[in-house]
This record gives C-alpha cells, structure tokens and sequence, in this order.
C-alpha cells in the first residue's frame, strides 16, 4: 500500500463493496438486491486482485459472480412474491442478533489483530502454488471436498428423479 | 522481426506504440505510460470489432444468401457493401420504444451491461508477440469466469421487460450458459494440460516451441469448444433462448432502436470472441510455422479468426434449429462424459511424457494420433451408447418444465 494507485484503487473498490453490500440489505426489490450482491462479489474480487492474489480473485468472478449468483437468481424467480416487497419477515429478531454478532467478532479481530505490514516485493503467481498446495499437502481434505459435492449432486438428482 | 523494428513501419503494430510510451515515460510522470497504453489497446480492440462488425454484418448475409439461393443484400453501394452502414444508420435513429411496465432501471442498463463482459475477453486475448492488453498468468480461467458472467445481463434483460417471452428467453439463455460451461472448461483444461500454463501468450509460445498446433493433440476438445461456443454466442443451430419460431424474440422482444442494437452487436462480438479463443489456444495464435517472420502475427491471427468465423456462418446457414431438450441433454449426456474422458487421457500422456523424459519430437505425433483415434471412437462408441440407451417409449411431445428446461417425459397422449 506504498503507490496512490493502489490506495485509490482500494477505496474506490471498497466503497463499492461495501454500498453494494449495504444496499442489499436496503433495497425492497428481492431481484435488485441480487444484482447488488453481485456486484459486491465483483468488488471483493477486485480487492483480491489489488492483494495479488489473482487466482483467488478470478475463482471469485467464476464461483460467486457467475455461479452462485445465477442459482440465487432462480431461487429468486421460482419463489412466488419475489420481486414484491419482502419487509414482512418473521426473520428480524434473528436477524439482527445474528449481524450484531457477527459485528462485534469482526471488530474484536479488527483491534486484537496486530496490523504490521510485511515489507515485500512483487508477488509470485499463485495459481501454480495453489494447485500444488490442494494435490500435496492438503490432498486429503481437497478429495474430501469433492466426494461432499459428489454426494450432494446425486442427491439432488435423486430428489429430482420422477419414477 | 529485427528488420521490421522501425517505429513508422505499420508492419508491426507495436514498435508506433512503443515509441510513443518510451517518450511518454522519459518526458512524463511515472504513471502516463501505463494509461496512455490501456487507453490505446482498449481503444484498438473496440476499433477492430466494430470494422469486423461492419464486414461480416454483410459478409455473413451476402453467405447465408449464397447458401439459401438468392442474393441477400445486394441495393446499398457495389454488392451491397454499404449495406451494415446503413444498418447502423437505422439502430441509431430508430425509437427505442420502453413500454410502460418495464422494470426501468434494469430495462435500460441490461443493454449497456450486456456488452462489457465480451469486450474485456478481448484484453488477454494476444493479437501478436506482445500485441496483448493485459497477459495474465490465468488467461484461460479469466477468459471462462467473464463469459460466466454473461448470462446475467441477458437474464436483468429478460425479466425486467415484464414479458413471458422474454423471460422464457433468458431462462433459457441462462440454463444453456450453465450447462455448456462444464465442457467449455473441460475442454481448456486439456489445452492448459498440456501447455502447462494459463497464460495465453504461453499456450501460444509453447505452441511455437513444439511446432505443432493444440487442435493436432486435442482434437475432440476443438470439438467440444466449437459446440459449446455455438450454444453461448446464441447463433443459430443453437439460438433456442431467441427461437423466433417458438418465442418471438426471447430475452430482447422488448427492445428496439439502439437498445436491440446493442444487443446484436453483442452477439458478433462474441462471436469474434469466441473464434479469437479458438484461433488463440488451438491454433497457435499468431504464429504459422515460421512465416511470422515474414508477414506481421495480428495479420496471420486475423486471417485464422475470420476464416473460423466463416465456418460458424457455414453452421448457420446448413444445420437447422435444436429443441431445448435436445441441447440440453446433448451437454450433459454427450458432451460431459466425453470431455472428463478426454481430460483424462490428455492427463495420461502428459504425465508418461513428463515421468519418462520423452523427447517431444517422437512423443507429439503418437500423442496425435492416439488422441485422434480416441476422438472418432468416443463420438461413435458413445453415440450408439445414447441411441441405445434412449427410452424406447419415446414421448410424441416433450413437455418442458419452464423453470430450468429440464424434461418430463409424459404419459402417452
């Protein structure tokens, strides 16, 4: 964080994934908060990128922005009453309790945390150290990953399946 | 290219820019050259998509009319030549008309949105040594994660026009997105195998080190690419999310003027897009076996990315419209397994290659030909395996589920 550019760049980005996220919660129209929540993954995405980690970032657009968000949007469509008003929820309470607890552990990180920064020079590309990282050392939970969204797949066909 | 290094010889694009930016950074503050050069390739890549725009907006009706046997446009200048200006004439100063229950907001950014994923694609994309906007080391997945953003303008498009027309087309467009995304990534894969690296200028050097073009070793995920390509520029054996037989206009019914323009643009766009990949990854961008040497890369490059956008008006013009079942069930039941046993094998032959020090000269070729083999038996073994495994108590109608384009199968009417 030595360059203005990158200062510049981080507040732009921040700003926006931060109004974006805001205006999730904000707006009453179920379809324009998914919009808003796409495009706060979007900005995440480039906060990733002014970290350099670029790999993180591009899986960031692909998964959140490309994938998850598409699925959310046909939730969305297939619940009835979606694009109406929906400040009628029974959920508040929990609500509210959830994001305050959520709050205060991210601020209690935010001041127990000692924020020195490394002095480092330009970052290695990760993606190859990534890759080596999920088939070396981590291969085991990595393969675990897989057979869970294997099971869960042929779940879901399962529950599709009409016979 | 040593003999071509002068900066006024146009031959090669990049030494002009390269002057400048030397000046620019001797006589300016640190940060001019690197704007002045994304100023430039930005600017040079939207240049070259609206002239191609402008070409093939004629070329492809004067083909298709070739092809159907009459003349297609043939009033506006000699052959018709001016005939996309006039076009162009006409988007802009048609009304673009917003009905009264549109969704506003979303009405009018989906055409402006819809276009920016296509054009960024072209920022990795290398036009010739050194000729790239951004070279990023994961060039491949960043070309696959802006495509998979794609579908969302298209799908603001379709459900803000309050229209069940175009909301079936952009549900449509979305789920043909989603499922032919698993190929499309299955069949990179195989290239990034084999190249060892997601950058795209290295998937074109590595392609020049060993004298042979990625199509040669990956023939079936050429293949597979171009299918699944088909399906998300949305031309015609696959344009079922705007089937004006069945849907009107899908997901752009709504839209007129300048509005649908954008939206037409878009789909040439990525078109180009996508036989720039093609040309890029599977066919050695912008080398030809030594005559980069003689004939500047962008020329070599552009004449391969036209040339396989011919191909894709060819596969307009001959083959008819799929039904959304059909498509559907063809990416998932043909193209998937296929394209996981194709990145298998090319697994397979890098790492016999890599574990025994092969030298690549006798290696390439047998891998070639192997994959070759294996290409012509998977499409035939496992065509005849879905004609088998077909219900033999077929439907007289398929019935869509109108959510996700799945099939129901129904009693015998």
């Amino acid at each position: 964080m030595d360059d203005v550019g990158s200062v510049v760049a981080f507040w732009m980005l921040a700003v926006m994934t931060v109004g974006a996220a805001v205006m999730v919660v904000a707006v009453r129209n179920l379809i324009y908060a998914v919009l808003f929540l796409i495009l706060s993954f979007i900005g995440v995405a480039g906060l990733y990128l002014t970290l350099s980690a670029d790999f993180v970032a591009i899986a960031q657009i692909l998964i959140y922005a490309g994938a998850v968000s598409v699925l959310i949007l046909f939730a969305v469509l297939l619940t009835p009453r979606a694009a109406r008003d929906n400040a009628e929820t029974f959920l508040q309470v929990p609500g509210l309790v959830l994001a305050a607890l959520v709050g205060v552990t991210i601020g209690a990180i935010a001041l127990v945390t000692d924020w020195n920064e490394a002095a480092r020079g330009a970052f290695p590309e990760t993606a190859g150290a990534i890759g080596e990282a999920l088939l070396d050392k981590y291969v085991l939970p990595f393969e675990i990953a897989s057979v869970i969204l294997l099971v869960a797949m042929i779940g879901a066909i399962v529950l599709v399946r009409e016979d | 290219m040593i003999f071509l290094a002068e900066w006024w010889d146009l031959r090669d694009l990049g030494n002009p820019v390269g002057k400048l930016l030397e000046l620019l950074g001797d006589h300016g503050p640190d940060w001019l050259p690197y704007v002045v050069s994304a100023m430039v390739g930005s600017i040079t890549i939207v240049v070259f998509l609206l002239v191609s725009l402008l070409a093939f907006a004629w070329v492809e009706r004067r083909l298709l009319g070739r092809i159907q046997g009459r003349l297609g446009p043939n009033r506006v200048g000699p052959w018709g030549v001016f005939q996309s200006i006039a076009d162009a004439i006409k988007f802009v100063t048609k009304e673009a008309i917003t009905s009264r229950n549109v969704d506003r907001w979303m009405f009018w950014s989906a055409p402006v949105l819809v276009a920016v994923p296509v054009l960024v694609v072209f920022a990795v994309l290398p036009f010739g040594e050194g000729m790239v906007l951004a070279d990023l080391n994961v060039g491949v997945l960043f070309v696959i994660a802006v495509g998979s953003v794609t579908a969302i303008p298209i799908f603001m498009a379709g459900w803000s026009s309050n229209n069940k027309f175009s909301l079936l087309g952009a549900m449509r467009e979305v789920a043909m997105l989603i499922s032919y995304e698993l190929p499309q990534v299955l069949a990179l894969l195989g290239v990034v195998v084999f190249a060892g690296t997601m950058r795209m200028s290295g998937i074109v050097g590595w392609q020049d080190e060993h004298n042979t073009w990625l199509i040669f070793l990956q023939p079936l995920a050429v293949l597979i690419y171009l299918i699944a390509g088909t399906v998300e520029i949305n031309r015609t054996p696959t344009d079922i999310a705007e089937a004006e037989s069945e849907i009107v206009a899908g997901y752009h019914t709504e839209y007129s003027g300048i509005k649908f323009g954008m939206f037409w643009l878009t789909e040439y766009f990525a078109g180009f897009a996508i036989t720039a990949i093609i040309a890029t990854v599977y066919l050695g961008g912008w080398t030809l076996w030594g005559l980069e040497e003689w004939v500047p890369g962008w020329i070599i490059f552009l004449a391969k990315l036209y040339g396989l956008f011919w191909l894709f008006i060819w596969m307009r013009g001959t083959l008819p419209r799929l039904r959304i079942d059909q498509l559907m069930g063809f990416a998932w039941k043909f193209l998937l397994p296929v394209a996981l046993i194709n990145i298998f094998v090319a697994g397979l032959e890098v790492l016999i290659w890599r574990e025994n020090d092969l030298a690549a000269e006798v290696v390439l070729p047998g891998f070639a030909i192997a994959n070759l083999v294996l290409a012509g038996v998977l499409i035939v073994v496992w065509g005849r395996f879905l004609g088998r495994a077909r219900p033999s108590w077929r439907p007289a109608r398929a019935r869509l589920v109108k959510e996700l384009g799945a099939v129901i199968y129904g009693q015998e009417s």
